[in-house]
């Protein structure tokens, strides 16, 4: 099985993010950068006219490639193969770990560089690295913030977006024994660029993740801003890729839908800086020996099920994550997992079993927001839903699930919305039991047990005394006469 | 018209006054106004927090009721989508054929109240009065499944005396999410504090919306905070002609 998730730990989302919620440093950092990335995403999806047809052909790809990925994959790998690259495939994350380390070890390195890869904090590569006498160093700036801040990341795309520049200042001055450094981007940035360029001529094995792996020639595509992913792609002489066994697409030319929607939705740029597309080893130029690690940890399963396959339509884009409004409020950490977001919300819980994401899927207000931006057209809330159903099957499987006061709440209400008799009864119920809630003022203003979670910020309006289904009796008996009166009182099943 | 009134547990349940709303401008219109009584509830409740077996009877008892019906009208755009976005999925959850056909055969018959009143009968002037500054909470079920786009504002500009004030971030959610708001008390009221902040921004002195379950919300917290700005659902403006606020 995969290895520990040792740095993420098992508190559920509501614990979690009531402790976020008390860091007003980090809610006002992650409100202020998903609102930037926010705002320019839409200025460059709303100049495009064809973005809706984009955003089909991008689904209809990554759906046909989902359908056919053993075909695929194996098509990658011979492609791969003969341009001289090889492929590993690794079954979870210890195996893929296993893999990596060895090829370090046959190299006899010490440190390793690395492109951001979240495919690599997904299997705590670099913990694993660290255990085995191996460093590992982050070169794209969010990462090595995060590495020096011995910190997680809270985004997939701008990993350090929960901090704020005066707090990357303190991060490098102490970290890179820097007293001196000023805050100005550019300060920061130099520092990081002096810190890294040495490291980008010594150090000769890489490692990275993948975009996307194309089937039909074995390519292997990196899209980045930085320049950073172009140094380790070309300086070193081992580059070692990890990529999850779902980034493949069938063809080169799809990369004409996937490099138009991928850094639009993902930074708001029309174009990535860097894009880096390249196939095995070439005399000469770049690395002389390459690999790319084929991971499945958990993905396979997730295949099979033909209501949440789309999960793995995903290609790390993050506009989810900048669109929602939990997340704006939570940030990252409090979904525990290196995929955080609404995407996160279903992924996690799926590549990691249901037992420790049990309340990621309820971690949304379904509001659609993921779904409207996906630049692959997730429906997110669909698959929330779907896997919530799983985790009441769940409840429901035990004494003590059955027992819960939800599923005890549910039974009910569904007892009571199977016929108009019993529903009008319950509603005569509530107007009868809210007495000893209801305030002066005519609100309720504390609740017990759980619904104690609505009064904790909010009032609640009593029930009026009158239904509109009363209402209506009322009217219809006053409306049809003393002779028919009987006939006019209100329902029975 | 012969329309049937589908008012939605609970606004039968907590808001009368938002379905009596619906018969006055339906009936200053002209059409003649049916009420099932065994109707009780479209299922999104169950369906939305994973309850997904229980939802089905529910969902089978909403297209029973209404099988033979001319028209059905729902004051709430999240009971709407629920059918719109669900039901079938449900049916074939089930594995019930029937069930599948009967939804198809129906959801074309069935409207929210503002988008029936524009989309269907292509009315926009209801003869409203409402002398009051109000600002409008769009929804989420509204504007990303039913799409409603500016049909509610429509109908407000037309309200003789209502100033229509505009509200920062329309697009986002208030937090409310049904049983999310309990799950998820602590996120939601976050999202809730920013949501009350820009309705009091606007200096409305009343806030709307097509769907109650978020004025629930929204009032929830405008209440606790002892705010002057009341909350009522569009049916109530779109009724009033020109008494109290």
């Amino acid at each position: 099985m995969s290895a520990p998730q040792s740095y993420w730990s098992n508190r559920s989302f509501p614990e979690a993010a009531k402790e976020l919620l008390a860091d007003s440093q980090i809610r006002r950092n992650v409100r202020h950068a998903t609102d930037v990335i926010q705002a320019k995403r839409n200025r460059v999806v709303g100049e495009l006219p064809d973005w809706e047809a984009l955003r089909e052909a991008g689904s209809a790809i990554r759906a046909h490639a989902l359908e056919h990925l053993d075909e695929y994959l194996i098509e990658f790998e011979r492609n791969c193969t003969r341009a001289g690259g090889t492929v590993h495939w690794a079954r979870d994350a210890a195996e893929a770990n296993r893999i990596i380390l060895a090829l370090i070890q046959s190299h006899q390195a010490k440190e390793v560089i690395k492109i951001k890869t979240m495919t690599s904090e997904e299997i705590g590569l670099n913990r694993h690295l660290e255990a085995n006498g191996i460093r590992p160093h982050e070169t794209d700036l969010a990462e090595l913030i995060v590495q020096l801040g011995h910190d997680k990341p809270s985004h997939f795309v701008v990993p350090a977006l929960h901090k704020n520049r005066q707090q990357v200042r303190e991060i490098f001055q102490r970290e890179l024994q820097l007293p001196e450094l000023g805050d100005k981007p550019e300060d920061l940035c130099a520092a990081a660029r002096a810190y890294l360029r040495e490291k980008y001529l010594r150090i000769k094995v890489a490692v990275s993740g993948a975009n996307f792996l194309v089937a039909e020639n074995g390519a292997v595509c990196i899209v980045e801003s930085e320049g950073n992913g172009r140094m380790c792609l070309t300086l070193p002489d081992v580059l070692i890729s990890l990529v999850g066994i779902e980034k493949v697409i069938p063809r080169f030319r799809d990369l004409e839908v996937m490099l138009q929607t991928l850094p639009r939705s993902a930074t708001g740029e029309r174009m990535n800086p860097y894009n880096s597309i390249w196939t095995g080893v070439h005399e000469g130029d770049g690395p002389k020996e390459f690999h790319v690690i084929l991971l499945d940890n958990g993905r396979s399963p997730i295949l099979r099920e033909a209501e949440a396959r789309q999960t793995l339509k995903c290609i790390r884009c993050a506009a989810c994550l900048n669109a929602c409004p939990v997340y704006h409020q939570t940030g990252g950490h409090a979904y525990e997992s290196v995929y955080p977001g609404p995407i996160g919300a279903i992924l996690t819980p799926q590549l990691h079993s249901m037992e420790q994401g049990r309340t990621l899927p309820y971690a949304s207000s379904l509001c659609g927001a993921c779904y409207e931006v996906c630049p692959v057209k997730i429906n997110i809330p669909e698959v929330l839903i779907h896997l919530r159903g799983k985790v009441v099957e769940q409840d429901q499987s035990t004494l003590g699930g059955k027992l819960g006061a939800w599923n005890i709440g549910m039974q009910a209400a569904g007892f009571a919305m199977g016929g108009a008799g019993r529903f009008t009864l319950a509603q005569h119920m509530g107007q009868l039991a809210q007495k000893m809630f209801v305030s002066k003022n005519g609100f309720i203003e504390h609740l017990p047990f759980m619904l104690s979670g609505w009064t904790q910020t909010r009032d609640l309006k009593a029930l009026p005394q009158q239904t509109f289904r009363d209402w209506w009796a009322q009217r219809e008996s006053a409306a049809s006469g003393p002779g028919k009166a009987e006939k006019g009182n209100h329902d029975g099943e | 018209m012969r329309i049937s009134l589908f008012i939605t547990c609970y606004n039968d349940t907590l808001f009368p006054e938002t379905g009596k709303a619906v018969v006055r401008v339906l009936e200053r219109l002209g059409h003649t106004i049916e009420f099932r009584k065994e109707q009780t509830c479209c299922g999104q409740m169950h369906w939305n927090t994973g309850y997904l077996k229980e939802a089905v009877p529910i969902i089978r008892h909403f297209v029973d009721v209404y099988r033979d019906a001319e028209l059905v009208v729902a004051p709430s755009s999240s009971c709407i989508s629920m059918m719109r976005d669900h039901y079938l999925k449900a049916a074939e959850m089930a594995g019930d054929t029937k069930l599948a056909e009967d939804v198809t055969a129906l959801l074309p018959r069935v409207y929210e109240f503002t988008e029936l009143l524009v989309k269907k009968m292509r009315v926009e002037d209801v003869g409203a009065t409402f002398p009051h500054k109000v600002t409008l909470h769009t929804s989420c079920h509204s504007q990303r499944s039913l799409h409603l786009g500016d049909i509610p504002v429509r109908l407000l500009n037309k309200v003789r005396g209502l100033e229509l004030l505009p509200i920062e971030n329309p697009q986002e959610c208030c937090g409310f999410g049904g049983t999310f708001s309990i799950k998820n008390a602590d996120v939601s009221s976050a999202m809730l504090a920013e949501k009350v902040r820009t309705v009091l921004n606007t200096r409305a002195e009343v806030c709307t919306a097509v769907d109650n379950s978020c004025l629930m919300h929204i009032y929830g917290s405008l209440h606790r905070q002892r705010t002057l700005v009341r909350t009522a659902h569009i049916a109530e403006i779109l009724a009033s002609t020109g008494g109290q606020a």
